[in-house]
């Protein structure tokens, strides 16, 4: 029983600090730099079948599969984000800001379509299973296996965090400050605001991709009905609700918002009957959409907030 | 095939621009790109459904598949819509204003809300599909080689009532010269005595009752889902930004082009990928001409 709850806690956090990275991503876009990104659902999904597709065993019926180690799944997922990123920044970043909304909402609806009708790459709406999880013939014991994920994800938090710290404290990070402020006013200083959008956007994207990735080496599987457009929402309400431009409050509110997302569903499940378990989901998207909006109202900063001073030369 | 691929372009056309033209009277006066719009859209056709449900469409009027109690039901909705988007932006649009939020936190704002507004459809009207009417109709050849169903030629014949209406109060009655005076500079507008949060009123009554018009359209052509306005959202934001933002005579020819790409283009792909159609007539836009197709003289 007590083994029961502390394996489900093991799951529990690698999916919390799966979704600790990808919203530390959006806060680099967001927090940092002002960049609405409303198709973050669409990079996590790139990261998570470029990491299916690189690393799986060969099977005839699929293009990809190529069996590649697992390392270079997980470059070649943050590449493809990137990339993804690169097509959609370089198009929309110079507009004004609604534009970068509309567009990263299309690419998540388009990736969507592919993913479910591609069935040659992606497997279609059956999707991929058996991706190869990594080290997995070291562990004979599950529960020790989702152990060492667990520190491995840790881990890769730990890398994003303290490098997205350092970048957000470095002269580049500052820019990107400026111009969410007075774009203006940086731009008179010389800085190219578009370049930097772009390069902020990218890379946030890259961190997504990873997030995605690891997801999808962890679970073993990938199918186009877990990149549905709700994670965009949680993502976002992890990092209003924990306060834009505090990494810290984005990876605690990661776990709020997870525990709550999980627990309400939990809940929900039990109170209302097989026959409604529809409009009990609707129940659960209402409440994140409220916890989104009623903190956008009331509470802007969020819980922790952004520090008024990064730069160490100011204090 | 392309006659009648044209005029089943121009019957989605016509149902995008009117959700377009609702994003465009937003960004005009509210200056923001709503998310929500589509779900307006969903709204009206689900709210003119309950109506219908009190009176049954009716018995039919000629060869169309509904009666009188339809139309009624149109303009029920259409009031309905526009109340509930009064009332958001009441409660949540208006207290970001008050506060002077950046533009972009009001299109996050309306990015939660269709969220909040989708499901609150679901869990009020269920999962199912509707439909208004049961009665089958029988397409009529209104080309040679073109067929469309009674039901279709009236929807578009309606949608150019709208769009003319909504020209002739916009060009010539004093509250839409107003709301035109307020497009163009709220601080002269404000200048002149025009109350600037009744233009806003007047706007999202404006925009929820054609995003209600579009709705029935949609489930009457189509079916009534509660996903059917979250699948027309790219393409009506694809419209209004092809359109150019700010001319509502630009979002009308966007959810015309728009509409007639994804028909035509069904000719060559395969149907399962139309959705990514509006998409790339988005990237398109945004690269060659990002102003838009009829951008205002001196635009933003």
């Amino acid at each position: 029983m007590t083994l029961g709850i502390v394996s489900y806690l093991t799951f529990f956090a690698v999916v919390v600090t799966i979704l600790g990275i990808a919203t530390l991503g959006l806060n680099l876009q967001w927090g940092s730099t002002g960049l609405f990104n409303a198709g973050i659902v669409g990079f996590y999904g790139i990261g998570a079948y470029a990491q299916a597709i690189l690393t799986a065993a060969p099977r005839p019926e699929l293009l990809g599969n190529f069996g590649l180690p697992w390392i270079v799944g997980i470059v070649g997922a943050m590449v493809c984000s990137a990339l993804m990123a690169a097509l959609v920044g370089l198009v929309t970043l110079r507009l004004r800001g609604d534009y970068l909304a509309i567009a990263t909402f299309g690419i998540a609806t388009v990736l969507q379509v592919i993913a479910l009708n591609w069935d040659g790459l992606t497997g279609g709406s059956l999707g991929m299973t058996s991706i190869p999880r990594p080290l997995a013939s070291l562990f004979s014991d599950p529960f020790a296996y989702n152990v060492f994920y667990l520190g491995l994800t840790l881990a890769a938090a730990a890398i994003v965090y303290v490098g997205l710290e350092r970048i957000i404290r470095s002269p580049w990070g500052r820019v990107l400050k400026a111009i969410r402020e007075d774009e203006t006013a940086a731009i008179a200083l010389g800085k190219n605001a578009a370049r930097f959008r772009f390069e902020a956007f990218v890379l946030g994207c890259t961190v997504t991709g990873l997030a995605g990735a690891l997801y999808v080496s962890f679970i073993g599987f990938v199918g186009p009905f877990d990149f549905l457009p709700i994670i965009t929402f949680q993502i976002w309400t992890m990092l209003i609700v924990g306060g834009s431009g505090n990494n810290r409050g984005a990876l605690l509110c990661s776990l709020i918002v997870w525990a709550l997302w999980t627990g309400s569903g939990t809940l929900i499940s039990r109170i209302v009957p097989a026959a409604y378990q529809t409009q009990g989901g609707a129940i659960q998207s209402i409440l994140i959409g409220l916890v989104l909006v009623l903190t956008l109202m009331f509470k802007p900063r969020g819980l922790i907030g952004e520090e008024p001073v990064v730069s160490r030369h100011a204090r | 095939m392309i006659g009648q691929a044209i005029a089943d372009g121009v019957l989605t056309g016509a149902i995008i621009a009117l959700g377009a033209l609702g994003v465009s009277l937003c960004l005009q006066i509210l200056r923001f790109a709503n998310f929500a719009q589509a779900e307006l859209l969903t709204f009206g056709a689900y709210a003119a459904l309950t109506f219908t449900g009190f009176a049954t469409a009716g018995v039919s009027i000629g060869p169309l598949s509904f009666g009188w109690q339809l139309l009624v039901a149109v303009a029920l909705a259409g009031i309905a819509t526009g109340a509930v988007a009064v009332a958001v932006d009441r409660l949540v649009f208006a207290h970001l204003r008050r506060r002077q939020a950046h533009d972009l936190t009001m299109v996050f704002a309306s990015f939660g809300l269709a969220l909040i507004l989708r499901n609150l459809v679901l869990l009020l009207w269920g999962p199912d599909a509707h439909y208004y009417s049961q009665e089958l109709q029988i397409a009529i050849e209104v080309l040679p080689g073109v067929r469309l169903m009674p039901d279709q030629v009236f929807v578009l014949g309606l949608a150019l009532v709208l769009v003319l209406t909504l020209h002739v109060f916009l060009r010539f009655s004093r509250l839409g010269r107003a709301m035109r005076a307020m497009a163009e500079s709220p601080a002269l507008a404000r200048i002149c005595g025009i109350g600037t949060e009744a233009m806003v009123r007047w706007a999202w009554v404006a925009s929820g009752a054609l995003a209600a018009a579009a709705g029935v359209f949609a489930g009457l052509t189509v079916q009534i889902r509660p996903e059917m306005g979250a699948n027309l959202l790219l393409p009506i934001l694809t419209a209004a930004i092809l359109g150019g933002t700010g001319s509502l005579f630009g979002a009308v020819v966007g959810g015309l082009v728009v509409g007639l790409a994804e028909n035509l283009s069904a000719l060559v792909i395969p149907t399962s990928y139309i959705s990514t159609v509006p998409f790339i007539l988005l990237l398109l836009v945004l690269w060659v001409r990002p102003q838009g197709l009829f951008a205002p003289a001196g635009g933003r």
